[in-house]
């Protein structure tokens, strides 16, 4: 359903400032979204100022020094510290994107950072994945064929290898599924771009044998149609994927089969 | 989306900077809303002529009075979006234009091609009025 407000235990209100730039040269606001399952309050925006001659370049940095230093109740999600494995996803500047892959020095003005937009909240910037997983898993995200299993790799020519270049290299951040007005409104039925872009990978893919099932899976109004072309999906992808694009390919075999 | 677990909603609209694309998204949608209330103003017309000369004539008075000029500015600049947005949707059905670069070039004509169409409809229409 479209609901433009948030509920009422979701707005967020002004929360604590702490100063820990005293003397830096190059100071730096970061207002952090924050909610704790522990105080029955609403989440706030803490604001802390930092001297960017401290720590790294990047975002996530910046959150890791705050955290490591001044406060130590600050949570998020974060590892490869590299663009791999999708972690810290986090809107942050108005868009979602990896935490470890933004450069501080390209937000203007004060860093305001937030959970990806639209999920159930576990405590600061970690969202509740549970939901989206379960879609990934509706779509079987492996290879299913019927033949038998050869005695060695099932093969591929380079031209079908190459149909699988910008969708292998999805790391399910979910910047691009929280970043879609379609999945924010329909999110509990409508896959949203991630889950079809991966659908789209094995679809594609020359060594499966379901094609015609899997398309049959996304053949609904609320999984596949609900995608408008509103391109939030592709804007946002952190790895530069077109989700866009991969559905948009999916109605096209949906006609083509007709 | 719906949880039970007094979990808060994570903010969305409230500080997600829409990109240009979902701008225009969000526009094809609200200026076929607008064009499907403006119908009824052109039905009203053709009832009018249908109902006596009198009845057409108020209709004409209120669609020529500054106001009803308006209403019908707004609902050709709605209808020509809506038809040029349509038509880049046409595009898209068809797998093509998809890149960043080519989704920004693509605002760019829809919006300019709109705005061109719209005045010079109006140009035609003042001098044939």
């Amino acid at each position: 359903m479209v609901e433009f407000n948030l509920p009422a235990n979701s707005k967020v209100g002004v929360g604590k400032t702490i100063n820990a730039a005293n003397g830096a040269k190059r100071a730096k606001t970061f207002k952090i979204y924050r909610w704790s399952p522990d105080d029955g309050q609403n989440p706030r925006v803490d604001t802390y100022v930092v001297d960017l001659d401290k720590f790294g370049p990047m975002i996530l940095d910046a959150i890791i020094y705050i955290k490591n230093n001044i406060d130590s109740t600050l949570t998020f999600r974060r590892s490869c510290r590299e663009g791999i494995c999708g972690s810290c996803a986090m809107n942050i500047d108005g868009t979602n994107t990896l935490a470890c892959l933004k450069a501080i020095e390209d937000v203007k003005g004060d860093v305001k950072i937030y959970p990806l937009p639209h999920m159930p909240v576990v405590k600061d910037l970690v969202p509740d994945l549970k939901h989206i997983y379960a879609q990934l898993a509706s779509i079987k995200p492996w290879l299913q064929s019927q033949s038998p299993a050869p005695s060695r790799e099932r093969l591929q020519s380079p031209e079908d290898r190459a149909k699988l270049d910008g969708l292998y290299e999805c790391i399910l951040c979910f910047c691009c599924s929280t970043s879609c007005p379609s999945y924010w409104w329909n999110g509990d039925r409508y896959l949203g771009p991630s889950i079809l872009l991966q659908a789209y990978r094995w679809i594609v893919d020359s060594r499966d044998e379901m094609t015609g099932e899997r398309l049959d899976n996304l053949e609904d109004p609320f999984r596949l149609y609900r995608c408008h072309t509103i391109m939030n999906c592709t804007k946002a992808c952190p790895k530069g994927l077109n989700p866009a694009k991969a559905i948009a390919e999916i109605k096209k075999l949906m006609v083509v089969r007709r | 989306m719906a949880n039970g677990s007094g979990r808060p909603l994570s903010p969305h609209l409230q500080v997600y900077k829409l990109p240009r694309t979902a701008i225009l998204s969000i526009t094809h949608r609200i200026t076929g809303v607008g064009l499907a209330v403006g119908t009824l103003l052109l039905t009203w017309w053709l009832v009018a002529a249908a109902t006596s000369p009198a009845a057409f004539e108020r209709a004409q008075h209120f669609i020529g009075s500054f106001f009803g000029l308006l209403l019908m500015f707004g609902w050709s600049l709605a209808l020509y979006y809506h038809l040029c947005n349509g038509v880049r949707h046409l595009v898209w059905d068809a797998g093509k234009s998809f890149e960043l670069s080519e989704a920004e070039r693509g605002n760019q004509i829809v919006v300019i091609a709109a705005a061109v169409l719209t005045v010079l409809t109006w140009i035609i229409g003042l001098i044939a009025w």
